[in-house]
């Protein structure tokens, strides 16, 4: 109970740090905007401070104004929406439906190479180069190439769609840190804990869902925390490049087009992709609570 | 799990015999011979302990009893079959010098871990390690994780599931190191009896020289570079009581076992034991128990 209550605890703690950190940047924000000279901050011909006019940085109000604004039919029609605020929420959660595509093919696909590495030295050897490797390809240009491939293709009698391509290449980023964090976590298992389950016959598969799997928890956690991140910007990225409509990062170039005068629109959308990528976060602190239960007893 | 009650029961095979074992490990710059040509067998039911310098291999030796190591030359046979065989059907059980438990597991289900391995019930599972903890003393601690637990309550935990499958044979890695002097006691007490009571073998790796003598029926002394068994020395102790650790052959013995480590050997135990006697009389202290590890 205690520990329970230590860990609520905690939790608040962090939660209470998150508004804080908000509430400061909104501060830092705000006083820039007041206080800082209208050209922007430049050293050496340099911009390194934005210019401080409405069309560069909006008052966060306006931002919040924006929210409510009636949607400019014509741009953008996403069914029965009518403000601002409805637009974002609704294709967050198109990107949003992506990304967790995404995240689960690579959090899969992660674990499987991950076990195959750890199963087999040579596998490792050959695969782990290339896994770092895949992370340095650019992802703009990968994303036409995916399209390609997919037009046409079908699963089943599932007809390639569009936004598949975009989960694919989400999948392609979150893969990564699951592969690589997962590798060291089963490797984490001690010597003696080893030792004592070959003394006791265990075979591979028993080994690995009793001792190296739940030893290697520590790792999974913060592996799947950046898959989450690493899908949401993956799919946001994705969305650009190939052009896919309805989600989120089509939604803030749209609005960057529209807005000439007034840029509160595109930041709008912004917060918007911001929220949603602190909301798949929480989702993975979730995990980390079942988790948390589980291997309390390492942390006492 | 099955074949063990079989084995023993039709065969008098020894727990273990060890016939011309050698051991070389091959490192960076050339080779460490950790045990040349060691000979040993030990019958069933039978305590033997393994006591030398350090590095002179007994780790070695009780790993390549345990399979986990393949001898370099020799064999060794675990229950009248190869040790990988002894492994596979789980004829024996071993505990480390570290507990090694399952820190995200119960103690209870930290001590159930060998029966889930080997598909034993649930409930069947549980009452065996309940009773197992309380054979350990351990019951009230059922539900806790071993990192709540001191050393020396992990360490019984760890013996508590060496015993879950009834093993013929126990290999135990100084397993008491981490306690204190009263508790140790208590469970050497404690380990000749479940001994007795399972009759299991036990090759049991120490340091200490009254520890190898209170356990065992006979101490095998090695010696290091390369480790070989320098002497075997038997115990005539009879049944272990606490009265045990005052008699005089306790002593006797005590100090052979000793000389042995010197790298010599004492051939006459009874008139040593006399001389000790007369010692034991004139200053009845534990002054020889310390002596006894300080020599070391
Ligand atoms: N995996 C290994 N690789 C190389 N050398 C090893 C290995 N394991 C043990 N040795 C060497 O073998 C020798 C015997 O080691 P071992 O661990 O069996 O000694 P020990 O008698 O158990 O010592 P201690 O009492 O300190 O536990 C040592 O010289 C050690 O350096
Ligand atoms: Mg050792």
């Amino acid at each position: 109970m205690t520990a329970a209550r230590r860990w609520g605890v905690r939790w608040l703690a962090r939660a209470g740090l998150v508004v804080v950190g908000l509430l400061v940047l909104a501060g830092v924000w705000e006083a820039y905007k007041s206080f800082g000279p209208a050209a922007g901050v430049t050293v050496l011909g340099a911009t390194i401070l934005p210019r401080t006019t409405d069309a560069a940085m909006p008052h966060l109000s306006s931002v919040g104004r924006a929210f409510s604004a009636p949607e400019v039919g014509g741009a953008i029609t996403f069914g029965p929406t009518t403000s601002v605020l409805d637009s974002v929420v609704d294709a967050c959660l198109h990107t949003l439906r992506w990304a967790a595509v995404g995240f689960v093919i690579g959090v899969v696909v992660g674990l499987l190479l991950a076990l195959l590495m750890d199963r087999l030295v040579v596998a490792e050897r050959a695969l782990l180069p290339y896994v770092v490797l895949s992370q340095t390809v650019p992802l703009i240009a990968l994303a036409p190439l995916v399209t390609r491939w997919g037009q046409g293709s079908s699963i089943g009698s599932l007809q390639w769609q569009p936004w598949m391509s975009v989960a694919v290449i989400a999948a392609y980023l979150a893969f990564f840190p699951v592969a690589v964090g997962m590798v060291r976590g089963l490797k984490s298992a001690t010597a003696v804990h080893l030792d004592w389950f070959r003394c006791s016959a265990a075979g591979w598969w028993r080994t690995l869902l009793l001792l190296k799997l739940p030893s290697s928890l520590p790792y999974l956690v913060p592996s799947l925390r950046l898959a989450a991140a690493a899908a949401v910007v993956g799919t946001i990225v994705a969305e650009i490049s190939t052009g896919l409509e309805g989600g989120i990062g089509r939604l803030i170039i749209t609005y960057a087009q529209q807005a000439t005068g007034d840029p509160s629109r595109t930041y709008a959308a912004v917060l918007g992709a911001a929220v949603l990528g602190l909301a798949a976060a929480a989702v993975v602190s979730l995990a980390d609570v079942a988790l948390w239960r589980y291997t309390r007893g390492g942390e006492a | 799990m099955s074949t063990t009650g079989a084995t023993t029961g039709a065969t008098t095979a020894p727990a273990v015999e060890i016939r011309g074992v050698s051991k070389t490990f091959t490192v960076r710059r050339g080779a460490v011979v950790a045990l040349e040509a060691i000979d040993l067998t030990v019958a069933p039911g039978e305590f033997v302990s393994l006591i030398g310098p350090s590095g002179c291999g007994k780790s070695t030796l009780l790993r390549i009893i345990a399979d986990l190591l393949t001898p370099t030359s020799g064999t060794v046979e675990v229950g009248g079959k190869t040790a990988q065989r002894a492994r596979l059907d789980q004829d024996y059980g071993f505990t480390f010098q570290q507990a090694g438990l399952l820190d995200w597991r119960t103690v209870r289900t930290n001590v159930e871990l060998p029966l889930e391995l080997h598909g034993v019930d649930r409930a069947t599972r549980k009452a065996r390690a309940l009773e197992l903890l309380e054979l350990v003393g351990l019951f009230d601690f059922a539900g806790h994780r071993p990192p709540q637990l001191s050393g020396g309550m992990q360490q019984r935990v760890a013996i508590a599931r060496a015993l879950a499958e009834r093993p013929t044979l126990l290999l135990m890695d100084e397993p008491f190191g981490a306690l204190d002097e009263m508790t140790r006691e208590r469970m050497q007490a404690e380990l000749v009896r479940i001994a007795r009571e399972t009759s299991a073998a036990v090759v049991f790796v120490t340091h200490s020289i009254p520890e190898a003598v209170f356990l065992s029926d006979r101490v095998v002394v090695m010696s290091p570079r390369p480790g070989r068994i320098a002497e075997i020395i038997p115990v005539d102790l009879g049944d272990r009581t606490e009265d045990t650790r005052e008699a005089p052959h306790f002593y006797a013995t005590i100090t052979r076992v000793r000389e042995a480590l010197r790298g010599r050997t004492v051939p006459d135990a009874g008139a040593l034991e006399a001389d000790i006697r007369a010692d034991v009389a004139a200053d009845s202290n534990t002054a020889d128990t310390n002596a006894a590890r300080g020599a070391l």
